[in-house]
């Protein structure tokens, strides 16, 4: 008779050895499984599950082609901060006529300065910061501007989804279509569209492929064109890849105006894109966005020329675009995709920056802040030498002095403002072209200084 | 049944091994490397490098003698594939200090005749910091 300790020591052998042998068993197959995943995630990086044609414009019906694009789209209602962008959500009691509960919080309480300088403007009544791109459209049916101002359809080219709106109103034309809507009001034109910036505003339907679908853009960019030599250019079928990626993105980021009664949207780069060519460009058709309340100078209001102002510096002219930076690519399982959550580089610096430059990310975090900083300082000498200049033209002007005395100082008001206004408009506060946006701020501080001396007597005069 | 358990851990293990391309980590081919798909921007760039027809992974990035380069290729391979797995590792990847100092070895054992004249200030400065593209782009 065996005795039963031996029996239950090769029993409890047997048992563990089981266990163990099984355990390797799980953790064989699990590792197995995990490599097939990884061998999948390599293939098969498409599914087309619906057609998309030309007159697609919800953009969740492109997600359910590109779903990790159309996730990345949809974060745009993030708010976060940055040192000297980005939005921060401030409650707000919500009304009938302005339903929004939560919004940026406002640039005129932060820099009452601005209201002076936009004096008799619809900008000193209500200036909010900018939020991502998903509220685009939300942000300008409920600004406060529409209460003081009669907007014109025009608006609406970079507030919504326009293409396939355009499209209809012209019968398939598009130029004919931005043409009906620009004319119409706001508050009638609003009716046409559904949705903020879409997949189709940027992408073909059939291609993916990078398009202009902006009428603003296909004739600003041509007149810029034709003034470096080059006839008719075609910004669709003349432009590479790389370019259409600061393309499309110019399509709205950019100074414009709205021309004549028929209030056609136009970026005013037939001169050239910098400040100087834009200003003349202005002087040349004698343009004005208003009359200054406190000075009577007429003067002009510059709008967020990122893609101005990025083309004057060193990114731009080592071939780095808006989408290599603010919407970098990213890897997810095997596929290398663009983020399509647009937003500032300083929340993504590991993506947005270190691909080419190999440092730390508080270091390069910390070389962009210095560069604003710097831009933010001189923002400030130009935003109160202005103030003066408008001080000196109100008392002048109180005093009696004639229109003929004042025109000197009113077109440096003019000129001053349209500089300080251009880097206090862009969103990069100066990074897209450092020396370049301290160049403007220096330039608009002297136009000031210029403008208060033009109201003194010269020495030695006896009256 | 211990027969039946400890056979189906070694077959599992077994087919595992053949199905992940195991014996291809023990070659100097370069498609090896590239078995998992986070390799393939590398591989593609080194096939457009200047060092593509004079240099594989295994020349740089391994070092020379038998013993060591097993050695190494047994622990970037358990390391990688761990990471992979788990799929915790940074993104743009980034080359750890010993693998750097293996890299930068190499460089100067084939470009010895340039490399011995050269002080490199004590070891200090690396090939690879001016140098950074010549294997592969990224």
């Amino acid at each position: 008779m065996i005795s039963s300790p031996v029996l239950g020591r090769s029993t409890r052998f047997i048992v563990t050895l089981s266990i163990a042998a099984a355990i390797t068993a799980i953790a064989g197959v699990a590792l197995l499984v995990n490599i097939l995943e990884r061998k999948q995630e390599a293939q098969n990086p498409f599914y087309r599950v619906v057609e998309l044609s030309d007159t697609t414009e919800a953009p969740d019906i492109w997600g359910a082609n590109f779903p990790l694009q159309y996730d990345d789209y949809r974060k745009t209602v993030d708010q976060v901060r940055t040192r000297y962008g980005g939005s921060e959500a401030v409650p707000r009691t919500p009304t009938n006529a302005y339903p929004r509960s939560i919004v940026a919080q406002s640039r005129l309480e932060e820099d009452p300065r601005l209201k002076t300088m936009w004096a008799g403007y619809a900008f000193a009544t209500d200036f909010r910061e900018e939020r991502g791109h998903a509220f685009m459209l939300e942000d300008q049916l409920f600004t406060g501007r529409q209460t003081v101002a009669q907007q014109p359809g025009t608006c609406l080219h970079c507030h919504a989804s326009v293409y396939v709106p355009y499209m209809k109103a012209g019968n398939g034309d598009l130029i004919r279509g931005f043409e009906e809507i620009n004319k119409l009001p706001y508050q009638e034109a609003k009716n046409l569209v559904t949705h903020p910036v879409a997949c189709i505003d940027c992408h073909n339907p059939k291609t993916m492929q990078l398009r202009v679908t902006r009428p603003g853009f296909i004739e600003g960019i041509r007149a810029f064109k034709a003034s470096q030599g080059i006839r008719d250019y075609d910004v669709n079928n003349m432009s590479t890849r790389q370019e259409m990626r600061a393309f499309v993105c110019g399509q709205c980021h950019v100074e414009y105006y709205f021309q004549g009664k028929e209030k056609r949207l136009t970026y005013p780069w037939s001169n050239g894109l910098r400040v100087d060519d834009i200003l003349r460009y202005y002087e040349e058709i004698k343009f004005k966005d208003w009359t200054h309340a406190e000075t009577g100078a007429e003067v002009l209001k510059a709008q967020h020329p990122e893609f101005e102002l990025w083309n004057q510096g060193i990114h731009a002219r080592s071939g780095v675009v808006c989408a290599d930076c603010h919407m970098p690519y990213k890897r997810v399982g095997a596929l290398k995709v663009s983020d399509h959550h647009v937003r500032s580089p300083l929340l993504n610096i590991h993506r947005a920056c270190q691909t080419c430059h190999r440092w730390p990310e508080e270091e390069l975090k910390s070389r962009v802040e210095t560069i604003q900083e710097r831009t933010y300082t001189m923002r400030n000498i130009a935003m109160n030498a202005l103030l003066d200049l408008i001080g000196d033209i109100r008392r002048a002007k109180k005093r009696g002095y004639s229109a003929e005395s004042l025109a000197p100082a009113r077109s440096y008001q003019r000129q001053a403002q349209f500089y300080l206004d251009f880097i206090e408009a862009e969103n990069s506060m100066g990074f897209h072209a450092p020396q370049e946006a301290v160049r403007i701020l220096g330039e608009s501080i002297n136009f000031s200084r210029l403008g208060q001396v033009a109201l003194r007597k010269p020495i030695g005069a006896t009256n | 049944m211990l027969g039946t358990a400890i056979g189906a851990a070694l077959g599992v293990g077994a087919y595992t091994f053949v199905y992940a391309k195991g014996s291809s980590y023990l070659t100097d081919n370069p498609a090896a490397c590239a078995n998992c798909h986070v390799m393939n921007d590398h591989y593609s760039a080194w096939l457009k490098s200047s060092h593509r027809s004079v240099a594989v992974c295994n020349d740089c990035h391994t070092p020379s003698g038998f013993v060591a380069k097993y050695a190494t290729k047994a622990s970037n391979g358990f390391w990688h594939s761990y990471a992979f797995t788990t799929g915790d590792f940074p993104n743009p990847l980034r080359i750890k200090p010993h693998n750097l100092e293996i890299a930068n070895n190499a460089c100067r054992k084939c470009h010895a005749e340039m490399t011995t004249s050269m002080g490199l200030h004590g070891g200090s400065i690396s090939c690879i910091s001016c140098h950074q593209f010549v294997g592969h782009m990224e």
